[in-house]
């Protein structure tokens, strides 16, 4: 009986030991982390930002610029576009599209990327334009068309708005159509122009 | 010593026999171990209110002769052992088998056919072991399906959100081995972080009984418990493998126990799953497999007087996702919900590529209890949780292999409970929680949905269950808790001065640091919550009995309601918190009417929760972005009602056959614009017929089959939106539902080898239908599951 009294009495002590233990635990915990309360989190950047389409047509001295920009990316204001002037009726430009992450110092050049993954990417032109025609005049590793590099030919005088969409893992080779090319679209921006 | 051999758990069967006389009755019956069936020698018997007593014999078998009709109150006691009462109505001879069970603690009660509640009063239903055993490859919500009144909420068919009458995420509480789960519930494709193989038994508690665990069970509580061991110097486990045709792929889960006869015992489980992509009926779901390994570990030490466990559990979960979900913006959508089948479809693999979720979720427990004489019991327990989450979607270069969402959720709390019984009738807890909760968001290259919060709670609660009589028992409860919650977040400039108006509504979040078009602000929330519960149980007869569950919960908003920030990409929707979000307040009242008899039993539960200021997230708009046009979906609050009945039925045809069903009827309505709440169930219902034959090794065979309603009341979110490719307005049908659907079922299972050995034979979606649920997050993209055979082999040792 004796050292069941004994045992129950170590038992017992074990029991306070660990409600003992329990509240030292917790009480760490809040000390551990409450240490870094008032310091001001960092605003992480958004690495993988796009927040400027230029799209630069070139046609010897005549070059047409278009621009979209949106600095705060999603949310916050409404992205902006910039139009250097008309296209040139029954012309040959050529194409180059350049992406941007200006919140960046100096802005980042996303067209690297896309240029490195071109087999993962494909733009696609489409214009409400009559007359208006957008090719793309590069190619992937796999001879599929990419978009970075076009030629635009423009009919008669008119207006109407060129679309540009990028996609993210289309199928490809496809029937030219964003539809079918499927994929996650990761830029889709329309541009309204005026050829005279 | 002897004590130890002394516990108390009831199992009564009643025979029929009767006798005209008056005090002519007998009430035999006998005794033994819960565990290994051995007769309980020497325990004392009597009748409350009159000299009658006996000790049951070297057989454990007692007789008590010429009773007179009507009640009588049973007291029976072994050395040192805790005095229990059992009341029966005396109109017949009666034969009881009363099997006695350890001092662990859940088994004290008395309890008839082994059918435990969480508490007398509480209106709620199990899922036992079998039925675990049954979706060991799946889901926690899987399993929780089979209950009436339970559906889930899905993203694909692995990532399955358990919900209670249409509410789910913050407004369920789930308790796993008695800690409250926190592993950012918050999100509609967030998934509990349990795995089920490890616990014995599940339940899911309707009513209002949930006051121990929190003030906030708005839905309701789901209970994960662990088994209890005996006292006895034993090793033993089992270990079952799963194998499915459909994802070629499976489970494998083993488990080993050691008890002492000193109390002592422990436990390791462990589970890996695996599965490649899934078929639905007509077509491969390209990226849909996961890979889940789990483990689990117990150790503790149990008597009458004391006792402690200590509990941890690691569940490591990657899930791909339906690569075809994954769209860019709301045209992508569009063209999703119009074309019939999913955009990619690839040859099965096993690969789970991007996007996909990985989650590592650990949780930690150390809990004591000691009983002081003339007190009562007193627990203690200290637990903690990790959460890390990490979402990966489709990303461009360097940022391929790099999570879009990265948090790690940190949670820990202290908790005591008083049990006191002042007197046979009469039981009493109070009890107080202290928490903290810690938000990290780890650098992705994009910003965080959820900000850095510290969110502190406290709680304060009292219980009573008093037996009012024999047949009537009442509970009722109250509890306070406090929140603060502490945020340190960055806005967009234009979004908090004009978009939300926040510098006027919540100047005094600013801390004056601007950085170009970024204000970067820390929000702090203080709350006040009072909540109630009561309950009355009214035995109307042996079977029938009658369930009244009033409560209040009251429920601070979340930090995803709050802060939450940001497009989710797979989702194509920018989702906005707000901070003016308050908290949420439900009145639940739920009635059930209970036969419990294997004959012919039923349940029938109507309920009624009125919720003000229900936090929903609905479209409010569109925003325009470089990556094309997202609709905006915003927190904000109604008045809502949800009201419904759940119907169960079991029927005995003849020896060998059984029939069970239920019916699960809701009804969700946004009071404060008068139109249906969104994403509630449909009207659903199950039926079961089962073949078992004892004698013949066990043989079960069952036919189930469910069908599920078109869900005609929905609030009509649709829109249009421009196509600027056809340049022309389409329509974005995203709130239309999918029509009705009906799967079949079937399962075959037998015993082998005194029940070593077990075999089961599972086919789902018995005729390979092709359907979508309106529940799923998922069905704009995909089917469901097609056919599926499953096989698992149980051995036990």
């Amino acid at each position: 009986m004796k050292t069941m009294k004994t045992i129950k009495t170590i038992k017992t002590m074990k029991t306070m030991k660990t409600i003992k233990l329990l509240a030292v635990l917790f009480i760490s915990s809040l000390v551990i982390t409450s240490c870094s309360d008032d310091d001001v989190v960092e605003d992480p950047n958004v690495d993988e930002l796009i927040t400027t389409l230029t799209y630069t047509l070139t046609n010897g001295s005549d070059v047409v610029t278009l621009k979209y920009t949106d600095l705060d990316g999603e949310g916050g204001s409404d992205g902006t576009y910039a139009i250097s002037g008309p296209i040139t009726a029954g012309a040959s430009y050529t194409g180059s599209i350049k992406l941007e992450n200006e919140t960046e110092t100096p802005a980042e050049n996303i067209t690297l990327e896309i240029e490195e993954e071109d087999d993962e990417h494909e733009f696609f032109y489409t214009s409400t334009v009559s007359g208006l025609s957008i090719d793309k005049t590069d190619e992937d590793g796999n001879g599929n068309p990419v978009g970075l590099e076009t030629s635009l030919t423009s009919g008669n005088a008119g207006s109407g708005s060129i679309t540009v969409v990028l996609k993210h893992e289309p199928s490809k080779p496809n029937n030219g159509t964003s539809a079918d090319a499927g994929g996650s679209t990761d830029i889709e921006v329309t541009f309204n122009v005026t050829v005279q | 010593m002897i004590k130890q051999f002394c516990f108390c758990l009831i199992v009564c069967c009643i025979s029929t026999t009767t006798i005209a006389q008056n005090c002519q009755y007998s009430l035999k019956g006998k005794i033994s171990d819960f565990h290994d069936n051995t007769p309980i020698v020497g325990a004392s018997l009597q009748i409350v209110n009159s000299n009658k007593n006996t000790i049951t014999n070297f057989d454990g078998s007692f007789e008590l002769k010429n009773l007179c009709k009507g009640k009588i109150t049973l007291l029976i006691k072994h050395v040192a052992c805790e005095t229990k009462t059992l009341s029966f109505r005396i109109h017949k001879n009666i034969f009881k088998e009363i099997t006695l069970e350890h001092h662990l603690e859940e088994l004290e009660e008395v309890v008839v056919k082994s059918e435990s509640k969480s508490e007398s009063t509480s209106i709620e239903k199990s899922i036992n072991k079998d039925i675990i055993t049954n979706f060991s490859d799946k889901s926690l919500g899987d399993a929780l399906n089979t209950i009436s009144g339970v559906s889930s909420l899905n993203t694909g068919n692995t990532i399955v959100k358990p919900m209670i009458h249409g509410l789910h995420s913050s407004r369920l509480l789930i308790i796993n081995n008695n800690v409250r789960m926190f592993d950012q519930e918050w999100g509609d494709e967030h998934a509990p972080n349990i795995d089920m193989n490890a616990s014995d038994r599940i339940d899911v508690i309707k009513g209002a009984n949930s006051l121990k665990y929190g003030s906030d069970a708005v839905g309701g509580l789901i209970l994960v418990r662990a088994k209890k061991y005996a006292r006895k110097d034993s090793l033993f486990g089992s270990s079952l493998l799963s194998l499915n045709s459909n994802g070629f792929g499976g489970n494998l889960n083993s488990e080993i126990i050691k008890s002492y006869k000193s109390g002592y015992y422990s436990k390791i489980q462990m589970s890996y799953r695996r599965f490649g992509d899934f078929r639905a009926a007509d077509y491969s779901l390209t990226n849909s497999g996961l890979e889940n390994i789990n483990a689990s570990f117990r150790l503790g030490y149990n008597s009458f007087e004391k006792g402690f466990e200590f509990y941890y559990s690691l569940v490591n979960n990657k899930f791909a996702i339906l690569k075809s979900s994954h769209i860019g913006n709301v045209n992508d959508l569009v063209t999703a919900i119009n074309s019939l089948e999913p955009r990619v479809i690839e040859d099965f693999s096993y690969s789970i590529d991007n996007p996909k979720q990985s989650i590592v979720h650990h949780l930690g427990k150390l809990l004591a209890y000691k009983r002081f004489q003339g007190v009562g019991k007193l627990t203690f327990q200290y637990d903690f949780q990790v959460n890390r989450r990490r979402e990966f979607d489709l990303r461009r270069g360097s940022l391929k292999n790099t999570p879009v969402i990265d948090l790690r959720l940190f949670t820990n709390s202290i908790q005591s409970d008083l049990q006191v019984k002042p007197n046979d009738n009469l039981k009493l807890n109070i009890g107080i929680l202290g928490r903290f909760q810690q938000n990290k968001p780890i650098s992705t290259g994009s910003r965080p949905l959820i900000p850095d919060f510290d969110k502190f709670d406290a709680g304060i609660y009292t219980i009573g269950n008093y037996a009012l009589n024999e047949s009537t028992e009442l509970n009722a409860g109250i509890r306070y808790d406090f929140s603060k919650i502490k945020a340190r977040k960055w806005y967009n400039v234009t979004d908090w001065n004009e978009t939300y108006n926040y510098d006027e509504l919540f100047p005094e979040f600013e801390t004056g640091i601007i950085d170009g078009v970024r204000i970067y602000t820390t929000p702090e929330y203080t709350f006040h919550n009072f909540s109630t519960g009561l309950g009355l149980l009214k035995k109307i007869n042996d079977d029938l009995s009658l369930f009244i569950n009033y409560g209040l919960a009251n429920r601070v908003p979340n930090p995803s309601e709050l802060f939450s920030d940001g497009l989710h990409h797979s989702a194509a929707r920018i989702e906005k918190g707000l901070l003016n979000i308050n908290k949420e307040t439900a009145n639940k009242f739920i009635i059930s009417m209970e036969r419990n008899n294997s004959n012919f039993g039923f349940v029938i539960s109507p309920y009624f929760k009125k919720i003000n200021g229900f936090i929903q997230l609905i479209p409010v708009g569109i925003s325009t972005t470089i990556r094309g046009a997202f609709p905006v979906l915003e927190y904000n609050q109604i008045d809502a009602e949800i009201y419904g009945v759940d119907i169960d039925l079991n029927k005995k045809i003849n020896n060998r056959l059984n029939y069970y069903g239920n019916i699960s009827l809701l009804r969700g309505k946004n009071t404060s614009e008068n139109i249906p709440l969104i994403n509630m169930p449909a009207a659903n219902f199950n039926n079961k017929l089962t073949y078992f034959n004892e004698e013949f090794k066990k043989l079960s065979v069952s036919i189930t089959h469910k069908t599920v309603l078109k869900q005609n009341r929905f609030p009509d979110y649709n829109f249009y939106t421009l196509d600027p490719v056809l340049q022309q307005e389409v329509f974005v049908d995203v709130s239309s539902t999918p029509p009705t659907y009906s799967i079949f079922g079937l399962n075959i299972s037998s015993a082998f080898n005194k029940g070593k050995l077990q075999l089961e034979l599972n086919v789902e979606n018995l005729f390979n239908t092709s359907y979508r649920e309106h529940l799923n997050r998922l069905r704009y993209f995909a089917d469901e599951l097609g056919r599926n055979i499953n096989f698992k082999i149980k051995i036990n040792y």
